[in-house]
């Protein structure tokens, strides 16, 4: 399964990253996730933009990974088809940031960020106001 | 915040519209509200880490209250107000000093806001009781099903044996499953999503849409017997198959909203594709005359009617939509016998997407009075039949379909229910080209707010739940079928109405 964008409804409002970044909270709140947790989680699902355009950047589950080909300590593997990460397996080498051609992997605050998919379930479709986000396997 | 003064500005009078209201505790800077504002109300100030508002700028769509993930802001009028004074209200001050700073004509979209009586909230419905039978819609067959079109004096048949034909030809009428259709919104004034989720949801509901002047774009013409096709002073995007592929051609005189004014879709909306629909140059203004100018009597209208027939084989209905002024009886007759097979009638609160704010809100008549005269003068004429009548322009909910049925309506326009179900807050700045809902805009960001899948299913639903509660209604009436209603003003009475509106009304008063 994968996570895609329909371009022609998507706003690009954010509604996405936000609750993402909430999803992957501590305390799942939206208020304490942003307001009071530090560090702030991060969102997987992000919105680059410029004044005048934007585009989604999300994990396409790919067939076949170039992340997980990159990876140099096996930490990114697949389960059943889904791509995962053991963070612990991980040596911060950012072969997988640098191997990704849709810039869905990210380095934050010394750690790779990358979509889980939510446990096949993902939030960031199920919030999208105007179903410009969907499931298709 | 804007302080500095161009050359030959004028430094602004005017008080902020809206109070844009932020709960600190609530907002996460998230900045979703400033990405969703067109007009530029939100934004967010690094240095302080805060949001702000530019008041002057919010229009009270509520666009940005409703998409807050937190519901962090209210915005509602603002109290800063002029010394209370019943004769110069707020309204007009704040219009009055709006034109000594611009010395313009004021425009407005959405319909007429003025508390005119709402004849709907005067009269109430009939129900059975003991001597007649109430009927459980969810337990026996309801009919709404609709024929618009011309109606014959008499039909005559032919014996044959045990076989009985029909000799009378019939004339072209349009079948639809429900007494609700869509109001003429052109794609121009509405943007193609929303355009394209009314003409769906009428597909899906075996309804009728209303392209309105702006013509038809070539790969929506698969929804042609499902369109009502507009020819209106502008003749624009008029082709003989946008003709012909349509249910019903509409010859448009006027509209409630603006009655005795043109249009005018202004040069930056006129973007490639519409240009391309409406046969014009991009980026010309497209200007709708305000009469048609080859119409300037019953006649001439008769010979465009003849004519329009003549192009589709005269197999389509021809309706011919007029605002509701003060001879509508006379000139709905004069319509009936210049050949129209349906007339609509636009009454005063119609909706518009642009129009000078004095017209809007001064010009025509209440729509309850105008589909009862008409209705009445018809049936004394003896040509009530030769014509199908539909109501438009302030019918709100179910009741009003109801109310306005038995007052003579054969079907029902809706305009502005429909844009609220797509979205619509009638914040009325449909003039401005920008729709934070996505539906009166040509900008192709906002546009993409509208998803045809999402707004044409809220259209479905609303035609169902007025088709449903209509049917509860009539149930409750001990009546059928909608055609038993038609015109059945034994099912209303007035109540607070005075003497002379329960006459043209043409209903008595409640307890008689």
């Amino acid at each position: 399964m994968r996570i895609v964008v329909k371009p022609e409804v998507c706003m690009g409002c954010q509604i996405c990253e936000i609750w993402c970044l909430v999803a992957h909270s501590m305390s799942k709140d939206i208020l304490n996730a942003f307001l009071l947790e530090k560090p702030r989680a991060k969102p997987r699902i992000v919105v680059e933009r410029n004044p005048s355009e934007y585009l989604i950047l999300q994990c396409r589950n790919c067939e076949e990974p170039k992340c997980m080909f990159a990876c140099i300590s096996g930490a990114i593997y697949k389960d059943n088809g889904v791509l995962k990460y053991n963070e612990e397996k991980c040596v911060s080498c950012l072969s997988c940031v640098m191997a990704c051609p849709y810039g869905a992997v990210k380095f934050e605050d010394g750690k790779i960020v990358r979509c889980d998919l939510c446990n096949l379930d993902p939030v960031c479709v199920k919030v999208c106001p105007n179903k410009a986000l969907e499931v298709v396997s | 915040m804007k302080f500095l003064l161009k050359k030959d500005e004028m430094f602004s009078f005017m008080l902020p519209e809206f109070l844009v209201e932020r709960r600190g505790d609530r907002c996460i800077k998230c900045r979703v509200c400033e990405r969703q504002c067109g007009f530029g109300v939100h934004s967010y100030d690094e240095m302080s880490n805060t949001m702000r508002a530019d008041e002057m700028k919010c229009v009270g769509c509520q666009r940005c209250a409703v998409m807050c993930p937190t519901k962090a802001l209210i915005i509602r009028p603002h109290p800063s107000d002029y010394r209370p004074n019943a004769n110069w209200t707020r309204e007009k001050i704040q219009d009055l000093k709006k034109q000594a700073e611009s010395g313009g004509v004021i425009l407005t979209g959405s319909g007429c806001d003025k508390p005119y009586r709402i004849y709907w909230d005067h009269i109430v419905l009939n129900a059975a009781q003991v001597t007649n039978p109430a009927i459980d819609p969810l337990r026996e067959p309801m009919e709404l099903r609709t024929f618009l079109g011309r109606k014959h004096d008499k039909l005559e048949f032919a014996f044959d044996g045990g076989e009985i034909e029909l000799v009378t030809e019939l004339y072209p009428n349009v079948q639809i499953e429900t007494p609700i259709l869509f109001s003429a919104m052109s794609y121009g004034a509405i943007s193609y999503n929303a355009f394209k989720s009314l003409a769906m949801a009428a597909s899906e509901y075996g309804t009728l849409f209303n392209t309105g002047e702006g013509g038809l774009p070539k790969e929506l013409r698969k929804f042609g017997k499902n369109a009502v096709v507009q020819c209106a002073s502008g003749r624009f995007g008029v082709d003989p198959e946008y003709l012909n592929v349509a249910a019903v051609v509409e010859i448009k005189i006027g509209q409630g909203a603006k009655p005795g004014i043109g249009g005018h879709l202004p040069g930056e909306k006129v973007t490639k594709p519409i240009s391309v629909t409406r046969m014009i140059p991009e980026g010309t203004d497209a200007l709708s005359p305000a009469p048609q100018h080859d119409i300037y009597s019953i006649e001439d209208l008769s010979t465009l009617i003849y004519a329009l027939k003549e192009a589709t084989n005269y197999e389509k209905p021809v309706s011919v939509k007029i605002a509701a002024v003060h001879n509508v009886a006379a000139i709905a007759s004069g319509i009936a016998r210049a050949g129209a097979d349906i007339i609509a009638i636009d009454g005063i609160r119609g909706g518009t997407g642009a129009a000078p704010k004095i017209i809007r809100d001064n010009v025509g008549i209440p729509i309850e009075l105008a589909i009862a005269s008409v209705d009445e003068r018809l049936r004394r004429e003896g040509i009530r039949n030769k014509v199908s009548l539909i109501a438009a322009g302030g019918i709100r909910n179910s009741a009003d379909v109801v109310k306005a049925i038995a007052l003579g309506a054969d079907a029902i326009y809706i305009g502005t229910p429909a844009l609220i179900a797509m979205g619509c807050t009638l914040c009325q700045k449909c003039h401005t080209g920008i729709c934070n809902w996505g539906i009166c805009t040509q900008d192709p960001q906002l546009s993409k707010r509208l998803n045809p899948e999402i707004a044409s299913k809220r259209l479905v639903n609303l035609l169902k739940a007025w088709s449903n509660e209509i049917k509860e209604m009539l149930g409750a009436m001990g009546i059928n079928a909608i055609e038993s209603l038609r015109g059945n003003r034994e099912m209303l009475r007035g109540v607070g109405l005075q003497e002379w509106e329960l006459e043209v009304l043409g209903i008595k008063g409640a307890g008689e």
